[in-house]
């Protein structure tokens, strides 16, 4: 007779933190590996994320709603990048870096009507095109309002959609819209959690060839992530350093959240858990 | 004056202009390198650049520069630090000979350990291409590379792994439910390593803060990394941050780590900075590097040279700074420069050798994101391959699932899979430790202990009652 055998699939009972978290945690064992159902859950999750890459920007809806919202005179500019379809993208990041010959005409004709911005915004499809559908109005929406409240001048550029882009397509665009700044929203890799991550790249004095270390990055913007409201005012601080130290990337740090540490006993309180309670 | 390299097979004949691309088309096919335009032209041309390259002396690479000296600091570091002393015993080996003493039992160990400041990335990435996997391994295997700082990583028979507990509003809860969830699974005696989701000062000084207290309470023989840019790092030193490692990732060439945003001055000043501290108890290794081949593609700043012999470049970056740890994140940069769980793998068991070899502690995340053709059953074999090979240590995320990094590596589970399977522990401080707090039932035979253990029994009753998101 076996005194108490261990239960085939071991629980977690601190599977509850899963209130506080969407990573996969207390998922219980069977030995030490993952019961059926948490290894089905994972199979499915990664299924979706595979189909979201693949998943296409719809560009016509997002023009549309961006020029109603704003009440554009004109619908946003649509380019697209020298990769031509979703496999030449995946394989030929180079390729998504330019914009194509039909595409740079147009920017041109559209920047020779205009007088210096010091903002271009630039949504990209990126490698979630969901990410950009869903967030790209309410961030907007919510960058804008910073813009109003502010005492400086921001004209901006003529608002462009890229398909088939990277990040450094930003780049090109900037530079033919003489702009000060360029603000790249493109879709982020999409996680099993996260298929609809928006990522903002700010690039002072934006000219084709700039390397990473140029550019300032907020990452996750998402309903479930960081939030709208939030994630602009971030981004309007940086912008604001930007345009005051006429620069951006590593140089430039991310003072946003500076203003939370007001010496060791407010540091302290922040990192208070329940891990560290007593 | 570059040389020019030449065979006939039958009736064709090949040439390869450069040492450099003789190299690239050496290379075992892979995305990054057909991106770059250097990759051979066929497999026969891929297979005969292989041959000229065994017949090749290895002195070549101390002759002649891939990236002139003069335009690379890290070629001049390179260069500099070669000690002619340790190369001695191999000096007059070809490539092809170099393959056969390192598999051969004159190859031991010791021998590794004495040649390795002899070898320069270069000869490591030359060999490696006429290597195949189970090559790979069993040199690897060979190789120790051990390091400490509160507690000892790379002994022989162990497996160590970074516990990961990521969250893409740095929640502080979020963070702290993962960490207790990975230490209840076994794992974090490489580090509790945290990528900020916010990269900013403040933020970083926040989460050292957090994993200082954790470590503190519950005295764990481990130490805690923010995944932040090195000067940044520096920065929350100069406020009194409690730093136990300084992060960076690095490439092969000076411009690669210029783009990062960053010089070898600015990662001599930070080792400088933490060793001041005095926090690491058994040992004084204070840096933890991340690399992985196509980075320096990425940036624009590979000089021409295939991705893999870049990557190598780096662990000359890395053994400068006596690092804790170094980790090539094998499968996160994309299909665009390793497309598949096959080029992946290969990837993944080159840098480790390569690493190994020249004396850096490597681990590997073992890991694909969801736009590489790749799965979970490809990951377990490169965890299962690493394993034997006896790599350093691998990552440790709750389900494989990074939900803020948005990619898959290994998790809590696979770790424990490894070791069971293969036979591998803990680091011996953090073996202890596990076995005092009652995780496991029985460590030797990777029995966990199926009920909560007292100490966190305890902490899960100060759960705040509603959820919170505070960033």
């Amino acid at each position: 007779m076996t005194p108490n055998p261990s239960p085939i699939v071991v629980e977690n009972p601190w599977e509850k933190l899963r209130a506080f978290t969407d990573a996969r945690i207390g998922l219980g064992r069977a030995g030490v590996s993952l019961p059926t159902s948490k290894l089905l859950e994972f199979q499915l999750a990664h299924a979706q994320a595979q189909d979201a890459v693949h998943f296409p920007l719809e560009v016509d809806r997002l023009a549309n709603q961006l020029q109603e919202a704003f009440a554009l005179e004109e619908a946003p500019l649509r380019l697209h990048s020298q990769a031509e379809d979703r496999a030449m993208y995946l394989q030929r990041p180079d390729l998504g870096r330019r914009l194509n010959d039909g595409s740079k005409e147009r920017l041109q004709a559209s920047a020779a009507s205009q007088s210096r911005a010091a903002l271009a915004v630039v949504m990209v499809d990126g490698l979630s095109a969901l990410a950009v559908q869903q967030n790209s109005l309410p961030f907007l929406k919510a960058l804008y309002q910073q813009f109003e409240q502010d005492a400086a001048e921001w004209p901006l550029a003529p608002l462009t959609i890229v398909e088939q882009g990277r990040v450094a397509i930003g780049d090109e665009i900037g530079a033919l819209f003489n702009a000060d700044a360029v603000l790249v929203m493109i879709g982020e890799r999409p996680g099993l959690s996260s298929p609809d991550s928006l990522g903002l790249y700010m690039t002072w004095a934006p000219k084709p060839g700039l390397k990473d270390d140029r550019r300032n990055c907020i990452s996750n913007v998402r309903p479930a992530g960081l939030q709208m409201a939030e994630a602009a005012r971030r981004l309007f601080l940086l912008l604001k350093e930007a345009r005051q130290e006429k620069l951006s990337g590593v140089k430039l740090k991310d003072r946003s959240e500076d203003n939370v540490l007001e010496g060791d006993a407010a540091a302290t309180d922040l990192t208070q858990n329940f891990l560290v309670a007593d | 004056m570059a040389q020019t390299f030449h065979s006939t097979v039958g009736s064709r004949h090949y040439r390869f202009k450069s040492l450099a691309e003789l190299m690239a088309k050496a290379t075992p096919a892979r995305s990054g390198d057909r991106l770059a335009g250097v990759i051979a032209e066929s497999a026969e041309e891929r297979v005969v650049a292989q041959m000229v390259l065994a017949e090749l002396p290895l002195t070549i690479f101390l002759n002649e520069a891939l990236i002139p000296y003069e335009q690379d600091e890290i070629t001049r570091l390179i260069i500099d630090d070669h000690d002619a002393e340790a190369f001695a015993s191999i000096r007059h080996l070809t490539v092809g000979d170099f393959r056969n003493w390192l598999l051969s039992d004159q190859a031991t160990s010791e021998a590794l350990t004495a040649v390795r400041s002899g070898i320069t990335p270069e000869m490591a990435a030359a060999v490696s291409k006429l290597m195949r996997n189970q090559d790979l391994i069993l040199v690897g295997k060979k190789c120790r590379v051990t390091t400490a700082f509160r507690n000892t990583i790379g002994l022989p028979g162990r497996l160590s792994t970074r516990l990961q507990p990521n969250h893409p509003t740095d929640d502080v809860t979020g963070i702290a439910a993962s960490i207790l969830d990975g230490l209840l699974y076994g794992s974090g005696d490489a580090v509790i390593g945290i990528n900020p989701a916010t990269d900013n000062v403040a933020q970083s000084v926040k989460l050292m803060r957090l994993m200082d207290d954790v470590i503190q309470k519950y005295q764990i023989p481990t130490q805690s990394c923010v995944l932040t840019h090195v000067t940044n790092t520096l920065e929350a030193i100069e406020q009194g941050a409690p730093v136990d490692l300084v992060f960076q990732s690095i490439g092969g060439t000076e411009a690669t780590n210029r783009s990062f945003g960053f010089d070898l001055s600015t990662l001599a000043e930070a080792e400088a900075a933490a060793q001041s501290l005095n926090r690491g108890t058994v040992g004084r290794n204070v840096m933890y590097f991340e690399t992985g081949q196509g980075s320096s593609l990425s940036a624009d700043a590979h000089h021409g040279l295939d991705q893999q012999t870049c990557e190598a470049r780096a662990y000359a970056v890395a053994r400068k700074f006596s690092p804790l740890l170094v980790n090539t994140v094998v499968g996160f940069i994309g299909p665009e420069y390793l497309f598949d769980g096959k080029e992946i793998t290969r990837a993944g068991l080159e840098d480790h050798f390569c690493g190994k070899l020249l004396g850096v502690p490597m681990g590997c995340d073992v890991c694909y994101t969801n736009h590489a053709e790749a799965d979970q059953n490809d990951m377990d074999n490169l965890l299962t391959l690493l394993g034997v090979a006896g790599c350093n240590f691998v990552m440790g995320i709750p389900g494989s699932d990074d939900i803020m990094l948005n990619y898959q590596t290994t998790s809590f589970h696979d770790a424990l899979y490894a070791r069971r399977v293969l036979g591998l522990k803990a680091a011996p401080e953090f073996e202890r430790w596990l076995a005092e707090m009652q995780i496991f039932k029985d460590v030797q035979t990777h029995r966990l202990n199926d009920q909560l253990p007292a100490a966190f029994a305890n902490s899960l009753s100060y759960l705040p009652k509603e959820p919170r998101h505070d960033a």
